[in-house]
């Protein structure tokens, strides 16, 4: 069976299977509205997760939030299902697909075949939606791809059933419950407010305050920790910016692209202003992202270079303080 | 970003035709998406991750050879996992999963135990057992 399902490419995995599945269901939902109203954007400094060996990084929500959080904000409603026994995942997944229903699945990357093998770390949030199954072999519309793919039984159940930190254990969910039109503008307000309220809070690792928090212990990496594990530190900031996923700039491009379609929708010329604004931020980060890139490929960097980044990042904490203190009032 | 500043670097990794989506802004200020082949930043950042990986696993094969640590942890690396990962694979808890690293309880793991691990590297116990099979 296969379901008629038109696969979109997007930049990061779990908007683009809201995207996908909303289009699906006649809801013409793109990227960045998606990522907005669920309010993606974040900067997170976790420092008792290690991934890779290095403190914990994010430019975004919790996985799975971003979904939450729109489809509570638009109205629709989601059934998600997780399970113990593979064999149950299984059976429910294709009674979906019988049902002519395309389903979300949050998969491991570590053994996702069709991803390049540089790219398949132990990393379990990722999303994919299954538009139906041929033989013993699923069909599959993965966001980040171009093309659509395919997986056989085996090599889906593995991946749904990674294990380690946010283990999907299966988890498979899909939209059931439409309103007649989503109120998308009082959806865009509570989604950018919150942004704001995650950007401003007066939490030490959360926001503007954890950004501060990264600059000061770049300064300090390559004293305490050595050059190399600084520059490993640093190299885990710039992945978790730019790797597949991020749109760029750590999501400030989308960000940016949302507040210029909120614009457009609610009438508002104060936000296309500020989508020019974040757009100017995430070339700033992109220069960042350089700079810290130049300082580990030629691994003799001195202190300075360090606190030169460490800079500007300060600088990029200032600006963004600024900037969400205006979208607050803007909106 | 503009669209026409989108990089479009070679990435020396095998990834070479995989492109990934971008957002920019076109020339008359509106936001579109455009692929990239890569960015030069973005392709050292994974370069060394990898060398890092691949030097982990050097590292834990010699402590093997040295007889300093047993193959559970040269495999572990190998899979780019860590102990918290290993353990919710294989269900053993953390700690005994440390004990297992010395060479002298390796040794005397019971078939059961030694299964476990193989299953997970997928490999079977002898190859468990002798790191050097691939060679």
């Amino acid at each position: 069976m296969e379901i008629n399902f038109t696969h979109h490419q997007s930049a990061h995995c779990e908007n683009g299977v809201v995207s996908n599945l909303m289009k699906h269901n006649g809801f013409d939902v793109s990227e960045p509205m998606a990522f907005g109203i669920g309010s993606g954007l974040l900067f997170c400094y976790i420092p008792f997760l290690k991934v890779n060996h290095a403190p914990a990084l994010t430019y975004r929500a919790m996985p799975g939030l971003i979904f939450k959080r729109f489809a509570k904000r638009v109205g629709i409603k989601i059934k998600r299902e997780k399970f113990k026994n593979p064999e149950t995942a299984k059976i429910r997944l294709d009674e979906n697909l019988t049902k002519n229903n395309p389903v979300g699945l949050q998969v491991g990357v570590y053994n996702l075949v069709y991803f390049p093998d540089e790219y398949r770390f132990h990393f379990n949030a990722h999303n994919l939606v299954v538009y139906g199954k041929k033989d013993d072999t699923y069909l599959i519309s993965d966001p980040v791809m171009e093309t659509v793919t395919t997986l056989t039984e085996k090599e889906l159940e593995k991946i749904r059933f990674a294990k380690g930190a946010f283990a999907p254990k299966g988890h498979m969910y899909y939209p059931i419950d439409f309103p007649k039109e989503l109120d998308i503008k009082k959806a865009i307000v509570k989604g950018i407010k919150h942004t704001c309220r995650d950007m401003l809070a007066p939490v030490p690792i959360v926001g503007i305050k954890g950004i501060r928090m990264v600059a000061k212990l770049i300064r300090k990496w390559p004293k305490k920790k050595g050059v190399k594990v600084a520059n490993h530190y640093l190299g885990q900031i710039v992945r978790m910016q730019e790797e597949i996923g991020t749109g760029g700039g750590g999501f400030r491009y989308i960000y940016a692209a949302f507040l210029q379609e909120a614009g457009k929708l609610l009438e508002n010329d104060n936000l296309a202003l500020l989508s020019t604004e974040m757009t100017e931020i995430g070339d700033s980060w992109r220069d960042f992202a350089l700079d810290a890139s130049r300082i580990y490929k030629n691994r003799s960097a001195k202190d300075d270079a360090y606190n030169n980044i460490a800079s500007q990042l300060d600088e990029l904490a200032n600006r963004e303080e600024a900037f969400f203190k205006k979208l607050k009032k803007a909106i | 970003m503009k669209k026409s500043d989108v990089p479009q670097d070679n990435s020396s990794l095998k990834s070479g035709d995989f492109k990934e989506l971008c957002y920019a802004v076109n020339d008359d200020g509106e936001y579109t998406t455009t692929n990239s082949s890569g960015w030069e930043p973005k392709t050292i950042a994974l370069d060394n991750a990898i060398q890092e990986i691949n030097e982990r696993v050097e590292i834990a094969k010699n402590k093997v050879i040295n007889n300093e640590t047993s193959p559970v942890e040269y495999y572990m690396e190998l899979h780019k996992m860590d102990i918290s990962i290993l353990s919710s694979y294989t269900s053993i808890w953390k700690w005994r999963i440390k004990r297992h690293f010395k060479p002298k309880v390796f040794q005397k793991l019971s078939t059961r135990t030694l299964q476990k691990y193989a299953d997970v590297f997928e490999i079977n116990i002898n190859q468990l057992k002798n790191i050097n099979h691939g060679d």
